[in-house]
């Protein structure tokens, strides 16, 4: 492909980067980024992809904008409330870069439906955007069994944690967290708060994985999860070993069919 | 002047667009061929063959053209 006189400018700043260079920003035009959830991690995560170039995004959430999300998620604004997220996150990327291609699916990820949003676009990298266990466990099941690196994050109060999976290259979530906590031990909605910056430091963290790993350079984090407290201002990295008996990435799986994991309602 | 097998002129840019411009061209080019680039007197002519060099192509021969440009040929991987 050629570059356009508007697209070298774009991107100046990347073509100009060896590690990037014009083979690379190609690369980032042509690849497909599935966020899933589009709040407070997946907010900042699809800017970024989207300022980066990344060629399509897929958005996944069924909410729309409430007033109490704008404390966090950026990508949505005071005009926006009560539009589905997707559509208000859709409009943003449009805003901001024409080359991106939005995918929009305004469902919740369940057994039912993950399989088929990854390959409606063959997406070659998925973000975990999403704010409940039940989640994180299917899209880390999801992600093993059709082979697809994915960036996990979460974020509560002013701690977040992240990694990263791909195939073949070290742990799954599910070896690290085995399973999910009993549903009476996890905050529910109304006593959890989260400073508003968690989902930007860690979003913009899991774009920096996601176009890592799309032009393949640098090391991921993976077999490292990366945990941030913000009270301390500090980083530090937690080695993580592949559990050779792991139900869905080990060396029998005994897992094959998605688990839909109960959740308080209002965590909905 | 040098023989060349691709050509780009930067003088209609501005920095860092210069150099951005004048790596595409080069990233068109096969290993061993000659790049010429037309550019500005002053910062273009100070900063793009150095950012040239720092990515592994070889500076050949910089001739001062009459109307105050330079042309400068650049080996692809040369270095």
């Amino acid at each position: 492909m050629k570059f356009s006189q508007e697209q070298m400018e774009r991107y100046s700043r990347h073509i100009i980067l060896n590690e990037v260079g014009v083979k690379g920003q190609i690369k980032l035009l042509e690849s497909k980024v599935l966020i899933i959830g589009t709040g407070g991690l997946g907010a900042p995560a699809a800017m970024y992809l989207a300022a980066a170039g990344v060629g399509t995004i897929g958005l996944v959430d069924a909410d729309t904008v409430e007033l109490s999300n704008l404390q966090r998620q950026i990508i949505h604004s005071t005009k926006d409330v009560g539009k589905p997220k997707v559509i208000s996150g859709k409009e943003t990327i449009n805003d901001m870069n024409p080359d991106v291609k939005v995918m929009t699916y305004h469902e919740w990820v369940s057994s039912a439906n993950i399989t088929d949003i990854i390959k409606d676009q063959d997406y070659d990298f998925i973000i975990d955007g999403t704010d409940n266990f039940p989640a994180k466990f299917l899209i880390n099941d999801a992600c093993v069994l059709l082979h697809k690196p994915f960036s996990h994050a979460g974020i509560i109060r002013f701690s977040g944690q992240t990694m990263t999976y791909v195939p073949g290259q070290g742990p799954c979530y599910r070896c690290v967290f085995l399973n999910p906590p009993a549903p009476d031990l996890v905050p529910s909605c109304k006593e959890a708060g989260v400073l508003g910056v968690m989902g930007g430091i860690m979003g913009t963290i899991q774009a920096s994985e996601a176009i890592k790993y799309l032009l393949g350079i640098g090391d991921l984090l993976t077999g490292r999860l990366l945990v941030f407290e913000a009270l301390d201002m500090e980083f530090r990295t937690v080695k993580l070993a592949s559990r050779t008996n792991c139900v869905v990435c080990g060396e029998n799986p005994t897992l094959k069919d998605l688990i839909d994991y109960e959740q308080r309602a209002c965590e909905l | 002047m040098h023989n060349r097998d691709g050509f780009v002129d930067i003088t209609d840019v501005v920095c860092p667009i210069t150099f951005v411009k004048a790596k595409i061209a080069m990233e068109e080019m096969e290993s061993g061929k000659i790049l010429e680039v037309k550019m500005n007197d002053g910062e273009p002519i100070q900063n793009v063959p150095r950012s040239f060099k720092d990515e592994g192509h070889k500076v050949i021969q910089v001739v001062k053209n009459e109307d105050g440009t330079y042309s400068v040929f650049i080996e692809k991987d040369g270095l």
